[in-house]
């Protein structure tokens, strides 16, 4: 159970997926102008990473890894090469589907996520926790703590991105930096307070 | 002809259509930093006060006096002690030449509170001059005061240096906290980092040799000397006991450390001016302690086997490394700290908590309080977000049942 809990910790703030490795970028500073929006992209982030990291892990373990075909009697089989590619066909399926039956049976939430569950399918903070867990060897229990785990960090890091560019609007920036020089320069200072983490070991 | 009548005289000069307009900052500066601006709040301003940028900045800079006195004592006393530990008689830089006058001993006052100004002053003035330079800069290009709160940030920067910091990169640490801290977001008030810890922080990463580690803290080359943090973090609260610190020693502020981080009591004293004069927020300083004392307890009752950090008590972090420096004067700085009231007790206590869980978690850092209040900055415009939702929701719920 603590090693759990370890693992969250550390997805969560420690190897915050946008703060300290610098992924899913494009959205995190196009759509973290409003907090309330921001908070409705990291919410959609966090259902889908929470799906389909366990869902990669599971394609990678029952499919991909070597000798993961034995259960069929096919021995000495490694299709590990194709983990990138199926990876990324998984989150587009995925999500698609969720989309769906979001829409079929819960529309109210379908509408509040509205056009983020399609900006998902492409954002690299998805793909790269589903290629962070293989790379790191988890297993299912384990990659359902990180799919949470990363998508509430990646949530938790755009949201105060949000605050933060809701404060800066009463700010008086020169105008060369105005809109995104600023916006860089501010996601910079905001991974120096996450450093507050670096090093921590569990 | 008084100083009055000059800066009248000349003032023709900088307003608009005068030859030298575009230096208006200049003068600016210049006559509100010698006389009380004439000036009053304009148009439709409902609250009028007395309180000003101009005094509320200045009162900090005020309340950090003791600090001050203290840095330079500790340190020329840390100085005087090591070198008498050493068996040395004599500096080898341009120092020397001053101290000559004065001698070497650790048990004479004045020979302490100059050879400390002999570090505290060199740093201040490049800090001063490096900074200013870049106030100046930008307050003319871009036509906007020079205003007090410079005056703060490089207070407060200087006070948190190690006293043997070399001066290149006192200069570049505030040329950063000035610049990417707080100019590029439209100067004082607009910024949301505090400038003076993101100078710091950035000396941190960038050249952590000359701002962590043992052999800083004391003003003499070839020195060694841990802070009681660093000691506490590797063995705990013996090992301070060890090496001859005791709690009151520590409360007085004789020990290795940051210039002026070292005395608490000097910080309280500055702390209560402050809050007497309402500069500071007692709510941020309030949160900043519970958040603290909650924390250590919290580890206190968990322990630890193989960290000494856990069992380290509540008044230790107080007196111990840049807590009470960063809870008085850094994390209440009004313009990166949440604004609603209550949000000021939630990034207060955000502040200690992370403060204590960097000390005791976290082996790559010894002190936790400055990337604390970084993190908190950086929460505090979201807990303002969340506390206004809050105040909408319970209105609306008190509107609905009338």
């Amino acid at each position: 159970m603590e090693a759990y809990i370890s693992l969250f910790v550390k997805a969560v703030f420690i190897e915050n997926l946008a703060l300290s490795f610098f992924l899913g970028m494009c959205t995190f500073i196009a759509v973290s102008k409003k907090i309330s929006t921001a908070m409705g992209l990291g919410v959609a982030v966090m259902v889908v990473q929470s799906i389909t990291v366990p869902a990669n892990n599971f394609v990678y373990h029952a499919l991909l890894q070597e000798d993961a075909l034995s259960w069929m009697g096919i021995k000495g089989v490694d299709l590990s090469f194709l983990a990138l590619l199926s990876c990324i066909g998984m989150i587009a399926a995925l999500v698609q589907i969720l989309e769906m039956v979001l829409d079929k049976f819960f529309p109210a939430l379908y509408f509040a996520l509205g056009i983020f569950l399609p900006l998902i399918t492409v954002n690299c903070a998805i793909l790269g926790g589903s290629l962070f867990m293989i790379e790191r060897d988890y297993n299912f229990g384990e990659s359902v703590t990180y799919g949470v785990g990363s998508g509430l960090g990646w949530a938790l890091a755009i949201t105060v991105m949000a605050g933060v560019r809701e404060k800066l609007k009463y700010s008086d920036i020169p105008a060369g930096l105005q809109g995104l020089g600023i916006t860089f320069i501010t996601a910079g200072l905001m991974s120096l307070g996450f450093m507050a983490f670096s090093g921590i070991q569990l | 002809m008084s100083a009055r009548d000059i800066l009248d005289s000349i003032e023709p000069h900088f307003t608009k259509g005068g030859k030298l307009e575009k230096y208006y900052g200049l003068y600016e500066m210049v006559d509100t930093f010698i006389y009380t601006p004439a000036d009053v709040t304009r148009g439709t301003t409902h609250v009028r006060d007395g309180n000003d940028l101009k005094r509320t900045m200045t009162f900090v800079v005020i309340g950090t006096l003791f600090c001050v006195l203290m840095a330079m004592y500790n340190t020329g006393y840390q100085a005087n002690h090591a070198m008498e530990v050493m068996g040395l008689v004599q500096i080898d830089n341009w120092r020397s030449i001053i101290m000559s006058v004065f001698g070497y001993s650790a048990s004479n006052p004045l020979s302490n509170m100059v050879h400390g100004a002999l570090y505290f002053l060199p740093i201040y003035i490049i800090t001063l001059a490096v900074g200013g330079v870049w106030e100046v800069l930008f307050a003319t290009v871009r036509g906007h005061e020079v205003n007090e709160g410079f005056l703060v940030s490089s207070m407060l920067y200087t006070l948190i240096m190690p006293p043997d910091m070399p001066l290149w990169q006192v200069a570049l640490g505030i040329s950063f906290g000035i610049v990417i801290g707080k100019e590029v977001f439209g100067g004082t008030g607009k910024n949301f980092l505090n400038p003076a810890l993101t100078g710091r922080a950035f000396l941190y990463f960038a050249y952590p040799a000359s701002i962590s580690g043992d052999s800083v803290w004391v003003a003499v080359d070839g020195f060694t000397a841990a802070t009681p943090l660093a000691l506490a973090a590797n063995g705990g609260l013996d090992a301070v006991h060890a090496a001859g610190y005791s709690w009151v020693q520590s409360f007085l502020g004789f020990e290795p450390g940051c210039l002026g981080e070292t005395s608490t009591l000097a910080i309280l004293i500055g702390a209560a001016f402050l809050l007497y004069t309402r500069v500071a927020s007692y709510r941020i300083i309030g949160g900043v302690f519970a958040g603290m004392v909650a924390m250590s307890l919290l580890f206190n009752v968990i322990g630890s086997d193989t960290d000494p950090m856990f069992s380290i008590p509540w008044y230790w972090h107080l007196t111990m490394g840049g807590f009470a420096f960063g809870m008085v004067y850094m994390a209440t700085d009004p313009v990166s700290a949440a604004m609603t009231d209550t949000g000021r007790w939630v990034y207060g206590a955000l502040v200690g908590i992370m403060t204590v869980l960097i000390r005791v978690v976290n082996p790559a850092f010894p002190e936790g309080i400055m990337l604390a209040i970084l993190f908190s900055n950086m929460f505090a415009p979201t807990i303002d977000y969340f506390v206004i939702q809050a105040n909408i929701r319970r209105r609306m719920k008190r509107h609905a049942k009338v």
